[in-house]
């Protein structure tokens, strides 16, 4: 996918930037609107704390997505190998050697290995990601189901204790109806995405990884150009996607303690889907990805608010397409509006060449 | 000679696909090309394929067309063609008697159907310059659920004569009625590239939409048409797909055929990147992933190893197609080409093998 964007003048600010300002602005205003219109749920902490509770993996996964889409590529199995990582921790830990360090171990390889397999053969042998990623969700689907069918419910004692271990925030909570006082309750799922969030973040904004991922996606040939090693930078994108999808494969698991041929299945979907909505760009060298959360929390705010509306089952996915399409438009427009700024002023220059030739 | 060559070299990867799967069944049984003779209708392997390929062949038609302009893909055509065809399904529901012309009115509403969601694409894509992938995003998350609303989440079934033998054979004719469709369509729109510039301007777009703008070619009405030809071809397979079913299943019909319709334009050797394009390429691509299925069916492969097997086929074959591995193959071929130039005669065209790596490279 490689963009032939025209090179506009460099603005005060950067498209990676203003589209996470978009995206910022639109989460705060949707909690906003949902806090205004049911005050009774979304009010508490507990129900902010939740999103991230449950929704833990999907922000790991967006987070990997993101680094794929800025530096160009696209990465469609990322659902599949977390859905596979859960049913292989599964089955792992419900046989005889089963442990918890083992388990880390087993997801981490998993993913490392698919992020490999995939990176060596997009970025050494150029092959279209789409297709290769495409087979990599048709594998680990294949091993999925190849691996175990059923349903397993991890039961091992240390695991379970793993699974219920909750981190309890006591000056932070709300009362019920008798008085009570309620902490809220943290997962450990959500420190994982808070600390990977950080670091991911922080390698991609000051590293000089970080930089040529951007370089590359926005334009590989200059890049190349530049000195820096393009395949090896396309490589390791895949590398760490394939990685926090393992990662996130773990978490689910600590989530939700079962393996399940049904995890995590369509999540490849819904991590575009937030990854888009947060700011970056399929095209790639465009992105931020502090905005990776924020896509993510603001499509499942539109779903808990359409839940809260009570919105019949079948019209959610519309309602939630309808969203969609309001925000990729308003998105269009904001940018367009900023390309017609850039195109007067690259205009002079322009025309001065042609009038030259 | 050379030109034939120059504009079939795209076709032998599908070809050669091909060719190793009927191998690996002629391997498997010998029977593989065996066709008998049911109720005055041709079954076997071969027919079967086409059977079972015929809104895959037509979808990855459109594929092809909205890859080459746009250079990205619309993953919405399985939910596109599932609402064209509940409005075909609510329209011979609602009719008191199933007459062929009822169907034929019910195919053009559902055309009608196809083209605006379509045009809804179109829009996004031509006009908002949103990327394909992602404007096709919002039909495919709310597609199946407008299906719902449309068809009342009854899953109607479609019981009457005419849906059976469109979906099946009409008496007296040996081929199944969705082969035919599908080599109707084949012929339409090989007639409408004969006929017109399209492919001209479509490559021209997907070259660079800069250029072509430059040339007096107006790209955003050039992705919109041929966004408008992939609404069209969803609304024909999903005709296609439901009389075959002969029950409208919103949830499960053509469900993720845009996996294996990109696939089939990629095997088909066309750059999913946009450019120069080859329906013919795209059309074989289509039979070869159905002829993988069967294949891998035949060879009774444990159901859940399926997709395994597939993924790794898929892998070797996009290893052995792909640039730097096509790069190094020339150089062997040239290498051995030239070394036995210079036994047979003089060595005086030395100069060629280079040449023949530019010419590879370029294509």
């Amino acid at each position: 996918m490689a963009s032939v964007n025209v090179i506009k003048p460099k603005a005060r600010m950067s498209n990676s930037n203003i589209l996470f300002l978009i995206a910022a602005v639109i989460f705060v205003l949707m909690y906003l609107f949902a806090i205004i219109s049911y005050p009774g749920s979304f009010m508490q902490f507990q129900t902010f704390f939740d999103l991230f509770n449950l929704n833990a993996p999907l922000i790991i996964m967006t987070l990997g997505l993101c680094i794929v889409m800025i530096g160009g590529g696209i990465d469609i199995s990322i659902g599949s190998v977390c859905g596979l990582v859960t049913m292989a921790c599964a089955v792992f830990l419900e046989s005889d050697k089963g442990n918890i360090g083992g388990a880390i171990l087993i997801s981490l390889g998993i993913g490392i290995a698919f992020g490999i397999l995939q990176g060596y053969l997009i970025s050494y042998l150029e092959i279209q990601p789409f297709i290769i990623t495409l087979s990599g969700l048709f594998l680990a689907q294949g091993l999925l189901t190849t691996l175990h069918k059923d349903p397993i419910n991890v039961t091992m004692p240390a695991f379970v204790r793993l699974r219920d271990f909750d981190i309890i925030i006591t000056w932070l909570g709300t009362k019920n109806r008798l008085g009570v006082f309620i902490p809220c309750e943290i997962k450990p799922g959500t420190i994982i995405v808070v600390i990977l969030l950080v670091l991911l973040a922080s390698v991609m904004k000051w590293s000089r990884f970080g930089r040529n991922v951007y370089a590359v996606g926005g334009n590989s040939h200059s890049a190349n150009m530049l000195g820096i090693n393009v395949k090896k930078t396309i490589f390791l994108t895949y590398v760490i996607s394939g990685l926090t999808a393992g990662l996130a494969g773990f978490v689910y698991i600590m989530t939700t303690g079962a393996g399940n041929v049904g995890n995590a299945s369509g999540a490849e979907m819904k991590a575009i889907a937030s990854a888009i909505i947060g700011g970056t760009l399929l095209n790639g060298g465009v992105g931020n990805l502090l905005g990776a959360p924020i896509g993510t929390l603001t499509l499942l705010v539109i779903n808990e608010l359409i839940r809260a509306a009570g919105v019949q089952s079948n019209f959610q996915a519309m309602v939630s397409g309808l969203l969609l399409y309001f925000f990729i438009v308003l998105q269009s427009i904001i940018m367009a509006l900023r390309d017609k700024k850039g195109f007067r002023l690259a205009l002079p220059s322009w025309l001065r060449l042609s009038n030259k030739g | 000679m050379s030109t034939m060559k120059k504009s079939f070299s795209h076709l032998v990867l599908p070809l050669s696909v091909m060719a190793l799967l009927i191998i690996i069944n002629l391997v498997k049984g010998a029977d593989y090309f065996r066709i008998t003779m049911v109720n005055g209708a041709l079954y076997g392997n071969i027919p079967n394929i086409l059977f079972g390929a015929s809104e895959l062949v037509i979808l990855s038609i459109g594929m092809t067309l909205v890859t080459a302009s746009s250079r990205g893909q619309d993953i919405s055509i399985g939910e596109s063609a599932t609402i064209t065809s509940a409005i075909f399904v609510q329209y011979v529901l609602q009719a008191s008697e199933v007459t062929p012309l009822t169907i034929v009115v019910a195919f053009l509403l559902s055309c009608v159907g196809g083209l605006v969601l379509g045009a809804f694409n179109g829009t996004l894509v031509s006009i908002f310059k949103v990327q394909p992938m992602v404007a096709s995003l919002i039909l495919f998350t709310g597609g199946r659920s407008i299906a719902f609303m449309i068809d009342g989440k009854l899953s109607p079934i479609l019981a009457n004569d005419i849906s059976n033998k469109i979906g099946t054979v009409i008496p007296g004719i040996p081929i199944q009625t969705p082969i035919i469709l599908t080599v109707v369509f084949i012929v339409l729109i090989a007639v409408v590239f004969k006929t017109t510039n399209l492919r001209l301007y479509v490559e021209t777009v997907g070259i660079n939409p800069n250029a072509a703008r430059l040339n007096g070619i107006n790209p955003k009405k050039i992705i919109f048409l041929t966004f408008l030809i992939m609404g069209f071809c969803s609304a024909v397979a999903g005709f296609i797909a439901v009389n075959k079913a002969g029950r409208h299943d919103s949830v499960n019909l053509l469900k993720l055929i845009m996996m294996d319709a990109i696939l089939a334009v990629a095997i088909g050797g066309n750059s999913l990147g946009g450019g120069k394009f080859s329906i013919t390429g795209s059309i074989i691509g289509a039979y070869t992933i159905e002829m993988l299925n069967r294949t891998l069916l035949r060879l009774e492969i444990e159901p859940a190893m399926i997709k395994v097997f597939k993924a790794i086929f898929i892998i070797i074959l996009m290893v052995v197609a792909s640039p730097v591995a096509r790069a190094y193959f020339t150089k062997v071929l040239d290498k051995v080409r030239s070394s036995n130039k210079r036994k047979e005669s003089i060595p005086k065209d030395a100069h060629i093998p280079t040449t023949n790596i530019a010419v590879k490279k370029e294509e």
